[in-house]
């Protein structure tokens, strides 16, 4: 009974659970309330993985009103695969956080900033879950807006313009994917996607339609920070408490992602976007100006946080590469680099908010020589460089391989080149942290401890899954690649 | 799983084990030596009961077609063996050296050790080239914070002149070297004959096999040889582990394997892959003894005399014909021993006298009659001169030449000769010739146990000699070629 309702309780759940926290104005019991709520995302995303693994994609009318009327779900196995994703880091990092809201959050916000971050897990499922394409519009608001209170909770003031910053550019965004939404059913008369696919291919040469597809394209790019639209998410990576970057680089920029190509494979069709437009000309010269210019200017910064922020705007590319190479290993490598980098930037920000809990800053220059003090959050730091890097045997080498193979069956030599060399600088970027974190040029400051325990389990967790991800690729590439080709195979 | 096989999956977790094992015992300084010497002798007598081919087993699967397997092959097996041998010697010596020599952070040290021979053992047993990757991989990354162990800024440096060439090389060439193999043909299995077909145009074979030579950045041809000298700046146990055994005999190992079980020794010899490349070893043969030659810091002018020495295993490689396969598998092993038994020696000097430069060691024979006696056979050996191992390999270095008809090769191989003893055979000259220098009466020589494990290189230099024609009746027997 309750199974046949899961893909709407997963996300009803946690919308539910959010306002508890507000009203129950106990930090500690908002912090069982928000762990509760991620568990649960993670429980359902596990069976839905299962039944749709058996029995094919999952359709589901809100209230019994089939679907032109009423709002319908439709969990296919990429959404599955992303689900899977969001509930495993958020279920993670909530466990991480509890040590680390408390010293970074003010005492009488935490509650505010539990219910907050449910909201905005509840967002990210209803995105996923969501078969409607308003219906994606709303989620993505609830996400957005929930994503810009807690950005504006970090520490510094800064937190603050650059909540009012990301709160600009998302709202532009936004706008964007409602102009966008409206004229499509202006056209066609539904919002509903299966719908849209059905009517869309008649109507795909009229200007109102590619309009529509621009402004869908433009708008989510901006969600999904491609280079260059990407200004607002540096600053907010940054300033934001550690938690909310750990949460954020696994998971919003991923959903931004997998709404882009629910749209690009599902309604518009690969024909309309790539044979008829032409989308990939554009995406692979800007993917790849993302991948290289985001790295350099990762190498050039003075703030961990920030040079990871820039190296998710390099991964960001990796992933929009994938897309652009229209092929099965592509679209593989794009979903598999989804999964593996929320992992190794879950892993990473949570490692570094270790670092940010006993030393109070994540500049590099307080950083000298504090990972002999702190052992196992410097061995973190270096497993999750590793996968950043695309070391062997961590996750990071599963996707680039991957990639790589995907520009080979294209031809494309200078994609393969351009991957490689762009690995180079991110070992440059990678190897000063380490570096930084290995040499101590000042006094040991012998007061200096290793992050508590309930900080590090988490943390070695993810990092023990970034390994795991990197040698037994089975469930990943597995359900990466059924995906992938159930996207292509079956776009209209 | 056949006996074998669990044999050598042991293999491989052993020194795994090992490092843990130290840094749980880390507080107890003998206790963890201990650990060290029982897993490296352990580990040894693991290894050499090893047949000399054991059958593919995969481990993991990447991908569908890209798995995580081990196997055991001749080539791989001499390495193993010569790996885990010379893990206990350095082992001993490093008890003697670190002990003498006051470093710091002696448990981070033996535990990468460890690491490092781990992946040492992947390397030699991995069964196809991704594995291969792998641990080459990580075996670069588990040696940096050995040759960054002073955290000094010099170490800083070298550091990432180390990290940044090996990553380099190997993530931009090899990748690139792996990935069109895999587009070529499919597969990336070692197997016997190699994996290319005969129609496979010449052009193409050629640019594969010169991204995978120069991937290859441990073996140190030039231009990509920065790293070694660089290197330099990590204790001597590490220079000698490094440069003797596990890092460079990594890459020429990768090279040989590579050469015999991918692109095949047919197939490169009928296309003439490999000859565009044969200039550059020996330009790196000459030329890096030149260096050597003018330097007058030892473990530098060891560093460069490597980069030489390896180039003559790269060129055994390249001449793609049984010979030369024998030769370069023999150096390996030969120059190993030689080599391991400089570096000990320098490393001894370092700690009696604490000098580093040779214009400085004038009369040091006679008070290290030990330790200058036996840097005088590992130069000799180096040299090549009976009744000392690395003799075989220059042998049956100059068959394969001879097969090939490159007389030009041979003038190098003269000349490099000439070269070895005018920058080796120097030191040992002054140092029982001319008189002590002043200062150096309160000298002694060096810990029992560095001599102890000079003396054992020494001896198994000597006894190479005449072990070899059973090591080439083995590799003949084994390769099958």
């Amino acid at each position: 009974m309750i199974l046949e309702h899961l893909p709407i309780l997963q996300v009803a759940i946690p919308l539910v659970l959010a306002p508890l926290c507000l009203l129950l104005r106990n930090s500690r019991l908002a912090w069982v309330i928000a762990l509760v709520g991620s568990l649960w995302a993670f429980a359902c995303a596990v069976l839905l993985l299962t039944r749709v693994l058996n029995n094919g994609p999952l359709e589901y009318a809100l209230g019994g009103w089939e679907a032109p009327w009423g709002i319908a779900l439709r969990i296919d196995l990429t959404g599955c695969f992303i689900l899977l994703l969001t509930g495993l880091i958020a279920s993670l990092v909530i466990f991480w956080a509890k040590q680390s809201v408390e010293n970074e959050i003010r005492r009488d916000q935490i509650n505010l900033f539990y219910c907050m971050y449910l909201l905005c897990l509840t967002g990210i499922l209803g995105i996923i879950a969501t078969g409607d394409a308003f219906n994606v519009f709303v989620f993505l608001e609830i996400s957005s807006l929930s994503s810009y209170t807690m950005i504006a909770m970090g520490r510094d003031r800064r937190a603050l313009t650059s909540s009012f910053h990301y709160l600009v550019m998302g709202t532009i965004g936004a706008t964007f994917i409602l102009i966008a939404i409206g004229m499509l059913y202006m056209m066609t008369g539904t919002l509903n996607m299966a719908d849209l696919a059905e009517r869309l291919p008649p109507l795909r040469d009229t200007t109102t339609v590619r309009a529509a597809f621009a402004f869908l394209t433009v708008g989510l790019s901006l969600k999904v920070a491609l280079l260059p639209l990407h200004q607002w998410l540096p600053d907010a990576y940054t300033f934001a408490p550690s938690a909310v970057s750990a949460f954020l680089a696994g998971t919003s920029t991923k959903v931004a992602l997998y709404v882009l190509l629910r749209f690009f494979f599902t309604v518009f069709g690969v024909d309309f976007v790539f044979t008829d437009l032409r989308l990939d000309v554009i995406l692979l010269p800007l993917s790849i100006l993302a991948i290289f210019v985001a790295s350099i200017i990762a190498v050039f910064q003075e703030d961990v946080k920030r040079m990871l922020a820039y190296s998710s705007l390099a991964q960001i590319g990796y992933m929009t590469l994938g897309i652009a190479l229209v092929n099965t290993s592509g679209l593989t490598a794009t979903l598999v680099h989804m999964f593996n980098h929320a992992l190794i930037k879950g892993g990473l920000f949570m490692a570094i908010g270790g670092l940010c809990l006993r030393i109070g800053s994540t500049r590099f220059a307080v950083l000298k020589g504090v990972g002999r003090a702190m052992p196992w959050t410097m061995g973190a730091i270096v497993v999750g460089g590793c996968g950043l890097i695309g070391v062997p045997l961590t996750a990071g080498f599963v996707s680039k391989w991957y990639l790589v193979i995907a520009a080979i069956e294209n031809g494309a030599w200078v994609v393969v080149v351009a991957i490689v060399l762009a690995s180079l600088i991110a070992v440059v970027y990678v190897w000063r942290t380490v570096e930084t974190l290995y040499f101590n040029d000042a006094e040991q400051d012998t007061s200096l401890k290793e992050a508590p325990l309930a900080m590090l389990i988490p943390t070695w967790l993810m990092v023990i899954l970034v390994v795991w991800a990197g040698i037994d690729t089975g469930m990943t590439v597995g359900i990466a690649e059924r995906a992938a080709l159930a996207l292509i195979g079956n776009s209209p | 799983m056949s006996t074998a096989t669990t044999l050598m999956l042991i293999a491989l977790l052993i020194p795994v084990a090992g490092a843990a094992l130290v840094v749980i015992t880390g507080r107890w300084q003998n206790l963890r030596e201990t650990m060290t010497l029982l897993t490296a002798g352990s580990l040894f007598l693991l290894v050499i009961q090893l047949p000399g081919n054991v059958e593919t087993t995969v481990l993991a699967e990447l991908a569908p077609a890209f798995t995580l397997a081990f196997h055991v092959e001749p080539l791989g097996y001499v390495f193993a063996v010569l790996a885990s041998f010379l893990w206990i010697i350095t082992s001993i010596y490093s008890i003697g050296y670190m002990r003498a020599h006051h470093e710091q952070n002696q448990t981070r040290f033996y535990a990468w050790f460890a690491i490092a021979i781990a992946a040492v053992m992947g390397v030699a047993f991995s069964a196809n080239l991704l594995t291969l990757f792998v641990f080459y991989e990580i075996l670069t990354l588990s040696t940096w914070p050995l040759v960054t162990h002073s955290q000094t800024e010099e170490a800083r440096r070298s550091g990432r002149i180390y990290l940044g060439i090996l990553v380099g090389t190997s993530m931009v060439f090899l990748l690139l070297a792996t990935g069109s193999i895999w587009h070529l043909t499919g597969t990336l299995d070692f197997q016997s004959g190699g994996v290319f077909n005969k129609n496979i145009p010449a052009a193409i074979l050629a640019i594969v096999y010169t991204l995978f030579i120069f991937g290859v950045g441990k073996a140190a041809l030039m231009p990509f040889h920065r790293w070694l000298p660089a290197a330099m700046v990590a204790p001597t146990p590490v220079s000698a582990l490094l440069h003797a055994v596990a890092v460079v005999k990594a890459g020429v190992f990768t090279i040989l394997k590579g050469t015999v079980y991918l692109f095949g020794l047919d197939t490169l010899s009928e296309s003439g892959a490999s000859v565009y490349l044969l200039p550059v070893a020996a330009v790196t043969i000459v030329l890096a003894s030149l260096i050597a030659l003018r330097k007058d810091n030892l473990k530098a002018r060891l560093a460069y005399s490597t980069i030489s020495q390896l180039s003559y295993v790269v060129l055994g490689a390249l001449l793609a014909n049984v010979h030369g396969i024998i030769a370069g598998t023999m150096h390996m092993v030969m120059h190993g021993f030689a080599k391991i038994t400089l570096f000990f020696c320098a490393g001894a000097i370092l700690v009696a006298s604490h000098q580093t430069e040779i214009s400085h060691m004038r009369g040091l024979g006679k008070k290290m009659p030990i330790t200058m006696g036996a840097f005088l056979i590992g130069a000799l050996a180096i040299i090549g001169l009976p009744p000392l191992g690395a003799m075989w390999s220059k042998w049956y270095l100059i068959l394969g030449t001879l097969d090939r008809g490159y007389w030009s090769i041979i003038a190098v191989l003269v000349i490099s000769t000439l070269l070895n003893i005018a920058y080796l055979l120097p030191i040992p000259i002054r140092g029982f010739m001319n008189g002590p220098e002043r200062g150096n009466d309160t000298l002694e020589e060096a810990p029992f146990a560095c001599l102890l494990a000079i003396c054992i290189t020494v001896i198994g230099c000597i006894v190479l000699f005449f072990q070899a024609p059973a090591l080439v009746a083995f590799l003949n027997e084994g390769l099958n070629l």
